[in-house]
């Protein structure tokens, strides 16, 4: 082989394999320089107007998942931000595809300043917290707040805002928007045929027998996403046997499924499929499908969260007038009264650790929980927020309103359960298999807890799935 | 014309190999290193852990389950898919009535090929919204057809009795038209003296089906089973968005336990890629299979 032969053969080599190995580590798991992030980001000065220390031409990238809530909200925010910051230059983006449009960006430690990471296709928050991918918000929360004179952010915070973001007591996920389930009814319907929302299980089942004799059937679920149903029996459970039973859950303790409280609750809602209290038909529909139906009139209960005033606004005949309501009462020896309801944030908003404008990502999360951001997003989108007290002098959607004195009412009282933030897939995949099963009448509710509480054992057993504990 | 000969080559097919090499031969060769990581997917640091991805596939009865599930569309998909669709071919090109010496199709041929045709033109997914209204239980047109003459009807997808053969009809239903027009012309093909010929002998219409048309296309339907095969072992837009696995499991697919993986309930991407990587030996080994299976002489017309 002469010298030449030798040079165009390794130029050729070159020209195959650098593009190749480019791509190899630019896609995937070649990177890690995680230095890279550092060298370019932005800090300013800390001062009293200026907290968190935000260099104030800063550019700030914001992507907002564009589902229920629109991303008009966010622009409004984000015109607040720049109110203050006129130098900032501010690059929003909107997208129903969160995990795979930010992936790469993650992978490649480009990520954006702020994450709203919501929607079906959401980032699992286990997989991003356990590769240490999201900043701590505790110096948001020690700040004082925008425009509530005298108080920190974390003053400003409905009771459990902070818990649920929380991972081993450190606070990395905003979330926003504040959610209460219940089980919901329309007023309209019930005054009309003069029935009353029950407070007990007996009087419910009663109820429901009255219903069903007028030719409606009491409830529907989303029989594609069962899992909707397993609030109810889990509220009633925690309202029998005290918040206990929700930590138990949570910290993925052994038989925690099994508990007396679990078990009599199980029992109780199993009435309503021996009784055939359910639309027929209804493990066959999704929730859009049986939400209509619902609104329809066909059913008279349905399970959901308080998105649902805003996710049925286009079906809804006027005049219906939902209400929420929290679940029955099984009797007097429960440890939580009627009123209790299970509330909790949700919407959940964060800042990439690798992101360049971290204290940037901050200070917008300070502009949303001012009092002034959240008014806005309440009468935008008909939600309310985690900013206690900021719906005072807006008006409000009907069913919306009940949510507000449903959370009054319960007050103290609240709960709420965690494990589906801490591990995704047992909500999603184990439990809501095991719901279908139980409420279309195939298993009873000794297999039902059987079936969950395997679910749950699975993921404890799981040593690729960082676990987490919290306390009671 | 050996003059130049090299540029030639060098222009028209090193381009092409390089674009080959980088977007398609080098995911896959990504693939299989992730498959070897723990890779979480939302940070570059992944630890190699060998084959232990494989170890712990092996041992998940939910692949296994979808594994399973695919298999069943295996055995079934191709051969329901070729034989109707060999037969409205079959209709179409020689079913008719005209003549003892001609072939032709039954009345009206066109009109049918254009609506067996009709689900290739509509987006997969379009299908499977649409079929989600058909299988609605309470009004949709398969219940309310079935209530009307008095049958009851099942809650279909909402029913883990019922919602895999739901899927399945789908599957083929969806792909048939393809195979009625790609048989059918394989069919126009033929020469009609063949025909001629054997309508001479008195050969019945069935036989001719089956001892002229049938071997004369096997090229045709050779290709079909390879696709097909490939489809059943897929089928995971459809499943998806019809069912999504469920209920409890029962219409999950190996594509869908993929997607699962990486981006619906956990996000696992060295587990997903070991799924993947079983995929593709899958595939392979099937399509293999499907062409040796199937391997015959060739026959010539003239």
């Amino acid at each position: 082989m002469n010298r030449r032969d030798i040079l165009r053969r390794t130029a050729a080599a070159g020209l195959l394999a650098t593009p190749a190995a480019g791509l190899l580590t630019g896609c995937a798991t070649g990177g890690g320089d995680d230095d890279k992030g550092d060298a370019g980001t932005y800090k300013g000065t800390k001062s009293e107007q200026n907290p968190l220390g935000v260099k104030e031409d800063a550019p700030l990238e914001v992507v907002i998942f564009n589902g229920g809530f629109g991303e008009e909200y966010a622009k409004a925010h984000e015109a607040m931000y720049t109110e203050k910051y006129p130098k900032a230059k501010i690059n929003h983006s909107a997208t129903q595809e969160i995990a795979k449009t930010l992936q790469p960006r993650f992978v490649d430690n480009t990520p954006p300043d702020v994450v709203n990471n919501s929607g079906a296709n959401q980032i699992d928050f286990n997989g991003l917290v356990s590769q240490n991918a999201i900043a701590d918000l505790g110096e948001l929360l020690a700040a004082p707040s925008l425009d509530i004179p005298g108080k920190t952010v974390k003053d400003t915070l409905l009771p459990g805002a902070v818990e649920v973001g929380s991972y081993d007591g450190k606070f990395l996920v905003m979330n926003y928007t504040y959610t209460v389930y219940g089980i919901w009814h329309s007023t309209k319907l019930f005054t009309e045929r003069k029935w009353e929302y029950a407070k007990t299980w007996d009087e419910h089942i009663a109820l429901c027998k009255q219903i069903k004799a007028a030719g409606i059937a009491p409830w529907t679920y989303a029989g594609a996403h069962p899992r909707y149903m397993s609030w109810p029996v889990i509220s009633t459970a925690i309202k029998f046997g005290g918040p206990s039973v929700a930590t138990a859950i949570d910290n993925l303790e052994p038989n925690a499924w099994k508990s007396d409280a679990m078990k009599t609750a199980a029992d109780a809602w199993h009435q309503i499929v021996k009784d055939k209290f359910i639309l027929e038909g209804s493990p066959g529909l999704d929730h859009k499908q049986s939400q209509t139906a619902w609104c329809q009139g066909k059913a008279a209960f349905i399970s959901c969260g308080s998105w649902l005033e805003s996710e049925q606004k286009d079906v809804t005949p006027a005049g219906f007038n939902m209400t929420i309501q929290p679940t029955p009462s099984l009797g007097s020896g429960d440890k939580l009264p009627f009123e209790a309801v299970r509330g909790t944030a949700g919407e959940p908003f964060m800042v990439p650790a690798k992101a360049k404008n971290v204290a940037g990502g901050l200070e917008f999360f300070r502009v949303m929980l001012s009092k002034k951001g959240a008014q806005d997003f309440t009468k935008k989108v008909s939600s309310l927020t985690v900013v206690a007290g900021a719906s005072e002098g807006v008006e409000l959607p009907f069913g919306l309103n009940t949510v507000v004195k449903a959370l009054e009412a319960s007050g103290s009282n609240g709960f709420n359960w965690v494990y589906n933030n801490y591990y995704r897939k047992l909500e999603r995949n184990l439990i809501d298999a095991a719901c279908g099963e139980f409420f279309s009448g195939r298993i009873g509710p000794a297999e039902f807890l059987d079936q969950c509480q395997k679910g749950a054992d699975s993921i404890a057993q799981d040593s690729s799935i960082k676990k987490y504990k919290r306390a009671a | 014309m050996r003059h130049g000969k090299y540029p030639l080559i060098v222009t028209f097919l090193v381009p092409p190999v390089l674009l080959y090499v980088i977007f398609v031969v080098s995911p896959y060769l990504q693939a299989f290193q992730i498959s070897t990581t723990d890779w979480l997917g939302y940070s570059a640091d992944a630890n190699s852990v060998g084959l232990a991805n494989f170890k712990t596939l092996w041992n998940d009865d939910y692949v296994w389950n979808a594994l399973k599930n695919n298999a069943i569309l295996l055995a079934l998909v191709p051969v329901l898919t070729i034989v109707l669709g060999l037969f409205f071919a079959a209709m179409l090109n020689m079913g008719g009535r005209k003549g003892r010496a001609g072939v032709s199709g039954v009345r009206g041929s066109s009109f049918y090929r254009t609506v067996y045709f009709f689900p290739q033109v509509l987006s997969v997914v379009i299908i499977a919204l649409l079929w989600k209204e058909v299988y609605h239980p309470n009004k949709g047109l398969l219940t309310s057809a079935l209530n009307s003459v008095g049958l009851g009807a099942p809650t279909w997808l909402g029913d883990p009795r019922t919602a895999f053969w739901c899927v399945l009809a789908v599957m083929i239903w969806s792909n048939v038209g393809f195979y009625v027009v790609l048989f059918g012309a394989a069919m126009s093909a033929i020469p009609k003296e063949i025909y001629e010929a054997v309508m001479l002998d008195g050969a019945s219409r069935l036989t001719t089906l089956w001892k002229v048309t049938i071997p004369l296309l096997w090229d045709t339907v050779q290709v079909a089973w390879v696709y097909l095969a490939i489809f059943a072992l897929d089928g995971f837009i459809l499943v998806q968005l019809m069912t999504n696995g469920g209920p409890n499991f029962s219409t999950d697919v190996i594509g869908v336990r993929m997607y699962d993986t990486a981006f619906g309930s956990e996000t696992k991407f060295g587990y997903a890629s070991a799924i993947g990587v079983v995929m593709f030996f899958l595939t392979l080994t099937v399509a293999v299979l499907a062409l040796r299976a199937s391997k015959r002489d060739r026959i010539e017309y003239s």
